[in-house]
C-alpha cells in the first residue's frame, strides 16, 4: 500500500495525514499504533536515543478511531478501569469520574457503554486515549460524531498534545488540514 | 494516577476479570456450552440408558459430551472480541502474554464450571459408578487443561476466518485426537476400578500433552495475534 514512505517526527509536531478514501490513512495509523505489522519496512520510536518496543511502546501510544470499539457490555467506568489497569495505570474512582466530567459524561459512569449514543462513545474514547497522557496520540477522523461541545474539547486536546508530544491526525476534510504543522498526502 | 510495575500475571487477571464480567452479562459462551452439554447428555441417556454399562462405551460418551460442548463454547473467547470489534482496542492496550493467559484462565474456569454440572448429571442419568475416584479426578483435570490449552490457541487462529465454527472443529479434531484417546482410556480405567499405578501411563501422556500444548500455544500466540 505504501512505498517509499519515510518520515521523522519530533516532539511538539502535529502531522495531518490526508488522502482519498482507500488511500491507506487508517492502515498507516494502525501500523503506527502497533495494531498491524508492516509487511515490509519498520516503524521506530525512540526517546533519549533508546528504541522503544512492546509494552514500553504501548504505554506511550494512544489511538482514537471509528473502528476502535469499547466494550458495550461493560459500564463506562468498568471500561476505563480495565483499560488503565491492563496497561499498569491505577486510578481511583474519583479520578476516573473527574476525567469523564471533562467530556460531559460525569453522570454516566455506571451506565453500560452499549446504551451510549455514537457521540458519547466517541467522547469516552477520548477519555480512554488520554488516561495515560500519551506522548504519541493518533486520531483517525477525530471529529466524527462530535457535536460543537465535543469539537471544542478536541481543540483543547490538540493544544495539550502539542505541548506533550506528537499528534498524528488522519482526515478527509480539507478544513482540518489547518491543524497540522506538517501534511502527509497519501495520494501523491 | 499511580503507575505500578504490573506483572503478566496481574495483567492477565484484569483480562480474565473483564471476560468474566462480560460473560456474566452476555452469557455468550456459557449458554452455548451448557445447552449443548445438556442436550447431548439427555440424548445419550435416552439412547443408552442405565442398561448398558460397558465402562469403555460410557467413558467414550462422557468425553464426546465434553469435547463437543467445548467446541461450541470455548472459541467464543476470541470470536466475541472480533465480532464486537474490540480486538483492536485489546491489541492496543494489552500485551500478548496477558491476553493469552487471561483468555486461557477464562476458558479453564468455563470448562471446569461446565464439568461441575455435567459430571454429576452424567453419573446419575447413566447410573455410572466411579470405582477409582482419585484417578478419575486426575484424568478429568489434566484432560480439561489439555483441551483448554489446545482450543484457546485454535480459537485465536479461527477468530479471523469467515466459517469460524466449522474451522474450529476441523482444526481441533486432529490436535485433540491424542488427548481424547488418552482421556478415554484413563476414564475407562477409573470406571473399571483399576489401580492408580495402572493409569500412570495415561497420566504421564496427559501431563506431557498439557506441557507441550501449553508452552507451544503460548509461544505461537504472538504470531497468531499480531499477524
Amino acid at each position: 500500500m505504501f512505498e517509499g514512505l519515510n518520515f521523522k517526527l519530533r516532539e511538539g509536531t502535529i502531522l495531518t495525514v490526508v488522502g482519498k478514501n482507500g488511500s491507506g490513512k487508517t492502515t498507516l495509523l494502525r501500523i503506527l499504533a502497533g495494531i498491524l505489522s508492516p509487511s515490509k519496512g519498520k516503524v521506530l520510536y525512540s526517546t533519549n536515543g533508546e528504541n522503544l518496543k512492546g509494552e514500553r511502546l504501548q504505554k506511550i501510544i494512544s489511538l482514537v478511531a471509528p473502528d476502535l470499539c469499547l466494550y458495550d457490555e461493560l459500564t463506562a467506568l468498568e471500561n476505563l478501569r480495565f483499560l488503565s489497569k491492563v496497561q499498569g495505570f491505577h486510578f481511583t474512582q474519583e479520578e476516573l469520574v473527574k476525567k469523564m466530567e471533562q467530556v460531559g459524561l460525569a453522570n454516566r459512569g455506571f451506565d453500560l457503554v452499549g446504551s451510549f449514543s455514537s457521540g458519547m462513545k466517541q467522547r469516552l474514547k477520548y477519555v480512554t486515549a488520554l488516561l495515560k497522557e500519551p506522548l504519541m496520540l493518533l486520531l483517525d477522523e477525530p471529529k466524527a460524531n462530535l457535536d460543537e461541545e465535543g469539537v471544542s474539547f478536541l481543540e483543547e486536546v490538540i493544544r495539550d498534545q502539542k505541548g506533550r508530544g506528537i499528534l498524528i491526525w488522519a482526515t478527509n476534510s480539507s478544513e482540518e488540514r489547518e491543524y497540522g504543522d506538517q501534511i502527509l498526502n497519501l495520494d501523491k | 494516577m499511580e503507575i505500578r510495575s504490573s506483572t503478566w500475571i496481574s495483567k492477565s487477571f484484569w483480562v480474565f476479570q473483564k471476560d468474566i464480567k462480560s460473560e456474566l452479562r452476555t452469557r455468550y459462551g456459557l449458554n452455548a456450552l451448557l445447552m449443548f452439554a445438556v442436550v447431548t447428555l439427555t440424548a445419550v441417556s435416552f439412547a443408552v440408558g442405565q442398561f448398558f454399562s460397558s465402562p469403555k462405551l460410557i467413558s467414550s460418551l462422557f468425553w464426546i459430551v465434553v469435547f463437543f460442548s467445548s467446541m461450541s463454547g470455548l472459541a467464543q473467547v476470541f470470536i466475541k472480541e472480533e465480532e464486537s470489534k474490540t480486538v483492536s482496542l485489546l491489541k492496543l492496550v494489552a500485551s500478548n502474554e496477558s491476553i493469552f493467559l487471561g483468555k486461557l484462565f477464562f476458558n479453564l474456569i468455563l470448562l471446569f464450571l461446565l464439568e461441575l454440572i455435567i459430571v454429576p448429571l452424567f453419573l446419575i442419568l447413566l447410573g455410572v459408578q466411579i470405582k477409582n475416584f482419585g484417578l478419575f479426578v486426575f484424568v478429568v483435570l489434566l484432560g480439561t487443561v489439555g483441551l483448554v490449552c489446545a482450543t484457546t490457541i485454535i480459537a485465536a487462529i479461527v477468530a479471523k476466518a469467515h466459517v469460524k465454527g466449522a474451522l474450529f472443529a476441523v482444526l481441533s479434531f486432529p490436535i485433540l485426537l491424542p488427548l481424547l484417546i488418552t482421556v478415554i482410556y484413563g476414564t475407562n480405567l477409573a470406571f473399571e476400578g483399576s489401580e492408580f499405578s495402572q493409569g500412570w501411563n495415561e497420566l504421564k501422556v496427559l501431563i506431557s500433552y498439557c506441557v507441550v500444548m501449553g508452552v507451544g500455544s503460548f509461544l505461537l500466540f504472538d504470531f497468531v495475534w499480531r499477524e
